[in-house]
């Protein structure tokens, strides 16, 4: 599985991308503040998912649980499912122009807030504001960006 | 940036279990733990481990905003300093001078008391901590405090700052823990009208400023203007505490219940230390008063 594999990037921009998603940030901010873990995942499932793949999104989705303090297992799942999808299709989204990948990226970051949405519901905890859509929106609107960053660390090692 | 990736990145069929199958492994892996964390509370274990990683982060992401503050305070002007000496020497006075009754008080509360065998909660003994600036989700209002099970912190444990009652802890770490705060849309309190003990439950809103009374009548008697205290019915918080003052009342006629706002008392969106109280009661006492207890239940607010 590993050979050849630098996965020191990656491990890396995962750190970043746990720090960027607690990080202290005014309200009206806090309410846009993209999933940047969850892109970073995104990211490495459709570029190189051999790299992490499931088990990465699994962990990842594992720090965000403890992190937010919600029942344990919520992200990981949400992001297992969004994850899959990527490794499903990321042949095709690597070929897809950049705005292109976006929408994909749209709709899978929509597809993990439903995730998070329907478990917060069944856990007894629903928070029924549409605000709580907006991350997907802007993260799929810094996907460019940070395809562009990924890609910079990924192609330097 | 999107171009094809080489050999070296592109799947190799027959290396390990395919996507699907390891999907079904993971999807199953996390809602096994879902249901043991929800439904059965084993996971406490996993937990205290996974904050021993979180607290390191948390730290981190804090220190920025710690230094800048810490730098603050060090470069602070001579006169501004002056000026909040003074201000803190009157405070003081004031506060020396209320102290003075206080105690007098205090000795004819633990009289009365003692004829009538009834135990006092008052709160004995305080730690402070302070919160640490971490965002959680956005919707819900939850803090982590720097103090944890080391310290002495349990679930439930009462939170106040210097103004009134912030929140309880929900989730004790070892090092940290997590509090939810008095306005939270999950979080209710046991109160009290000072002005004539009419008691209720003040419910959060999920607003940061405002708390509401959904239970009490429309002949109720309560108006703006009056400060609500915790009744210490429940067992969590202390009596007696400022809870939130009332802000606006609205008694519609064609409505059973009036529509009640409350303004917090504690600083919730502003404080930086909060104090973790410990009763000279173990927490949960329930049946301590059971009278009272089942009284409010079966008429709530119906107490003048």
């Amino acid at each position: 599985m590993s050979e050849g594999l630098n996965r020191i990037p990656m491990l890396l921009s995962v750190v970043f991308g746990l720090i960027l998603s607690v990080v202290p940030l005014p309200h009206w901010l806090n309410i846009a503040r993209p999933d940047f873990l969850v892109i970073v995942v995104l990211y490495w499932s459709i570029m190189v998912p051999r790299a992490g793949g499931l088990m990465l999104a699994f962990f990842a989705g594992l720090l965000l649980d403890a992190f937010k303090g919600v029942v344990l297992g919520q992200h990981a799942l949400a992001l297992c499912l969004a994850s899959y999808v990527a490794i499903k299709l990321h042949l095709r989204v690597r070929i897809f122009p950049v705005l292109h990948q976006a929408l994909t990226v749209f709709w899978l970051l929509a597809l993990y807030q439903f995730m998070l949405f329907w478990i917060d519901g069944m856990s007894g905890h629903p928070i029924t504001n549409y605000a709580r859509w907006i991350p997907a929106f802007t993260g799929a609107l810094l996907w460019p960006v940070f395809a562009g960053l990924l890609g910079n660390a990924y192609q330097r090692t | 940036m999107v171009a094809l990736r080489t050999a070296e990145s592109r799947p190799i069929l027959g290396r390990g279990p395919s996507p699907g199958l390891r999907f079904f492994f993971f999807a199953l892996l996390s809602i096994g733990l879902m249901w043991l964390d929800q439904r059965q509370g084993y996971l406490e274990s996993l937990r205290h481990a996974l904050s021993m990683v979180t607290y390191p982060v948390q730290v981190a992401v804090n220190s920025p905003t710690a230094f800048w503050d810490w730098l603050h305070e060090s470069f602070e002007t001579r006169e501004h300093l002056q000026a909040e000496n003074a201000q803190l020497k009157v405070r003081l006075r004031d506060a020396d001078f209320r102290l003075m009754r206080l105690v007098d008080l205090e000795q004819e509360n633990m009289r009365l008391r003692g004829l009538r065998e009834a135990t006092s909660r008052v709160a004995q003994r305080f730690v402070v901590a302070e919160i640490l600036r971490v965002d959680l989700n956005p919707f819900r209002h939850r803090v982590i405090v720097n103090k944890g099970t080391s310290d002495g912190a349990f679930k439930g444990q009462p939170i106040l700052d210097a103004s009134g009652i912030f929140g309880q802890i929900t989730r004790a770490g070892t090092f940290s823990s997590e509090a939810i705060l008095i306005t939270d849309a999950e979080h209710a309190i046991p109160v009290q009208v000072n002005r004539n003990g009419l008691r209720t439950i003040a419910v959060g809103t999920g607003d940061p400023g405002t708390l509401s009374l959904p239970f009490l009548a429309t002949n109720a008697d309560i108006k703006a203007g009056d400060l609500l205290v915790s009744s210490g019915l429940g067992g969590v918080f202390p009596p007696g505490y400022p809870v939130a003052t009332v802000t606006k009342v609205n008694k519609a006629a064609a409505q059973m219940l009036a529509e009640i706002s409350a303004e917090p008392a504690a600083k919730l969106d502003r404080d930086r230390e909060v104090l973790l109280i410990w009763t000279n009661e173990p927490p949960i006492d329930v049946p301590a008063e059971p009278e009272e207890t089942t009284a409010t239940k079966t008429t709530p607010g119906a107490k003048p």
